[in-house]
């Protein structure tokens, strides 16, 4: 089975993060800074990466995460391991 | 636990714990919910040994500078109990920082040897900056194969046949550096001598005893001063053990707690808040009769702890809820950063004591805790014995600043002896904090003195480490500046960094900066970056150097613009 495509992983992750922190999807946009759009400090962001983990069946070490702020880089980091 | 009054160094005093109880369990350490290590007291010194051996052969000398850059895991506590064993002094460094940041940092303390953990030091061979470093032996761990390590050694391999010899130590010689921060402009490198660290375990111990048998988690990073202390010196001077769980993801924290039978936990707020949360979020789940129960027992619970924590009583009130922590839990230990007294009072009416402390890195680690005697959720405890506090020049409120003095706070800031005159007076260390003494002896914070913010992780930034982010933003001049050292209050919390701006003449303040402000901002660590931005229509004071006069200008501010006026960034 083929990789999906960045866009629709970035979208999965869109999706993901707007139901498990309860914001209107239309609000998260790829490049936001998901600490300041989602409101959570680094350790519900952690949360959210096991959520992620969970979803595209990978494991991320935590440091993955380091630096990164906005579901653009994020994807790419999930989608490096898909 | 060993009777530390007996030892000159923590050398000694590890080495002689290590035979002293040879069979117990020291050290388990665990990604997510794989146990990977669990070394016996005599196992952890068999690693030592050869580790030991082969820095002697790398030639290791007595007050060689040795950094460690690592998370949490057994080869940190190791690698540093072995150049303690050969005489060395230690340099913990936050795993967090930036490359560039590490190399400022192993630069500045001279460091001659470096463990690092592989993906670090990937990043720190990437940046601009390593073709200066002067880090002669570096000891890379966890590397995958094939590896270009340029020219660092393995860890797992950097060892040596034989019996090393033990260097000692005088009780005044330094066993740390601690930087406290200062990366991005001028660092504060905290000098620690074996006399603070052992006069503070002490302290500590005293009133939060360990033995074996006692497990400690260690979840905040082991070079930040509490974890150092209350993961690493004190539970092996005790012969208790300590779990390092290798993430901080909240679900294998909880985990560990139950998998492990925790008895004591450090904590910062941002972690104690999620712990929170997460019981909060399964309480709102039970079924309406469920949940009048709870708050009927948790009401009971709080009326007989009242005056002091009944472990067991409050065990059979609460079973489930203790049984999440593992059963075992004697203490939360919290610091590092200010605490929503609800918070704390939301953990002791469960049960669970929360022992809330203060302390900073030039203090070695605590300078007050809460003694639970009885419980109180809005101080942060009595000072620790052996420590003296004062509150200088308190106003009308009897609020002034807090001063130490003990045999645990540092010895200078290394090669600063100007930074170091400011900060130890007559044998005093000023801390900035503005404190006061209640009638029972407790301490109470209410905010800073100092241009710096303390983030609920725990962490310290301060305002001249994050500048140079914004070098060459299309402005006349800025400055960032603490939100509460520019408008001061009488409350701890609601912390934040702000970038002041002063245009050129005819600018505007436009979509493109803004753009260019929220982009550079982005560059910094989350913790690290700026909340708002205010307009500045004066030309900053500057002194003859050109450099400007931080007070001068914030008092200007503080006293014209309102905080309101801030604009989120």
């Amino acid at each position: 089975m083929s990789a999906p495509t960045i866009d629709h992983t970035l979208g999965e992750i869109l999706n993901l993060a707007a139901a498990h922190f309860k914001v209107p999807r239309e609000k998260l946009t790829p490049d936001d800074d998901f600490f300041k759009t989602l409101g959570i400090d680094s350790l519900q962001a952690l949360d959210l990466l096991t959520r992620l983990e969970h979803h595209f069946r990978i494991e991320l070490p935590d440091y993955e995460l380091q630096g990164v702020s906005d579901f653009r880089t994020l994807a790419n980091r999930i989608q490096a391991r898909l | 636990m060993l009777d530390l009054r007996q030892y000159a160094s923590l050398g000694a005093a590890l080495k002689d714990a290590l035979e002293r109880w040879p069979n117990e369990t020291c050290l388990i350490e665990a990604d997510r919910d794989r146990e990977k290590v669990r070394l016996t007291y005599s196992d952890f010194k068999e690693m030592a040994r050869s580790l030991c051996r082969a820095l002697e052969d790398a030639d290791f000398k007595a007050g060689d500078r040795a950094a460690i850059i690592m998370t949490n895991q057994s080869k940190w506590l190791i690698s540093a109990y072995s150049m303690f064993f050969c005489g060395g002094v230690l340099v913990p460094l936050d795993y967090k920082l930036t490359p560039t940041e590490h190399l400022q940092l192993l630069a500045h303390s001279k460091a001659r040897f470096l463990v690092v953990e592989f993906y670090l030091w990937r990043a720190i061979t990437q940046s601009p900056e390593f073709a200066n470093s002067r880090v002669e032996i570096v000891l890379v761990t966890e590397a995958p194969a094939g590896a270009d390590l340029r020219g660092a050694y393995r860890w797992e391999e950097f060892k040596r046949k034989g019996e090393p010899q033990f260097v000692a130590r005088q009780r005044e010689d330094t066993a740390c550096i601690v930087y406290s921060s200062g990366t991005g402009g001028r660092p504060k490198g905290c000098v620690l001598t074996h006399d603070s660290y052992l006069e503070q375990c002490a302290s500590l111990t005293a009133w939060y005893p360990f033995w074996p048998g006692v497990r400690y988690l260690s979840v905040l990073p082991t070079n930040h001063a509490i974890d150092f202390m209350v993961g690493f010196i004190g539970p092996f001077v005790c012969g208790a053990c300590v779990v390092h769980l290798r993430t901080l993801r909240p679900e294998f924290v909880r985990d560990a707690f139950v998998r492990y039978r925790i008895t004591y936990v450090s904590l910062v707020p941002m972690v104690l808040r999620n712990l929170e949360r997460g019981l909060r979020a399964k309480f709102e789940e039970l079924k309406p009769r469920k949940r009048w129960m709870l708050d009927r027992l948790i009401g009971l619970n709080k009326l007989l702890t009242r005056g002091r924590p009944h472990m067991e009583l409050s065990r059979r009130l609460l079973p489930e809820v203790h049984k999440a922590f593992g059963g075992e839990l004697r203490a939360l230990i919290v610091g590092g950063a200010f605490t929503d007294p609800s918070t704390l009072q939301f953990f002791y009416d469960l049960g669970i004591p929360v022992a809330c402390g203060y302390g900073l890195t030039e203090a070695c680690t605590a300078v007050t805790l809460n003694d639970l005697n009885p419980f109180r959720a809005d101080t942060v405890g009595k000072p620790l014995p052996g420590t003296e506090v004062r509150v200088l020049n308190p106003d009308g409120d009897g609020i002034g600043e807090v001063a130490v003095r003990s045999r645990a706070v540092m010895s200078h800031y290394l090669d600063d002896p100007e930074q170091t005159a400011q900060a130890i007076v007559e044998g005093w260390l000023r801390t900035g904090d503005q404190g006061r003494f209640d009638g029972h002896g407790h301490l109470q914070l209410f905010g800073r003195k100092k241009n710096m913010i303390v983030t609920a992780g725990g962490k310290n930034v301060y305002p001249e480490d994050i500048e140079a982010v914004f070098d060459g933003l299309r402005v006349k001049e800025y400055c960032v500046f603490a939100a509460n050292y520019l408008w001061p209050q009488k409350i701890l919390g609601d912390e934040m960094l702000v970038l002041v701006v002063r245009l050129d003449e005819n600018q505007q303040f436009d979509d493109r900066l803004r753009e260019e402000i929220v982009a550079r901002n982005r560059r910094l660590a989350d913790y690290k970056r700026v909340g708002g931005s205010l307009l500045w229509n004066k030309d900053f004071p500057r002194t003859a150097s050109l450099k400007v006069k931080r007070g001068e200008l914030a008092a200007q501010i503080g006293s014209v613009a309102a905080r309101a006026e801030v604009v989120g960034v």
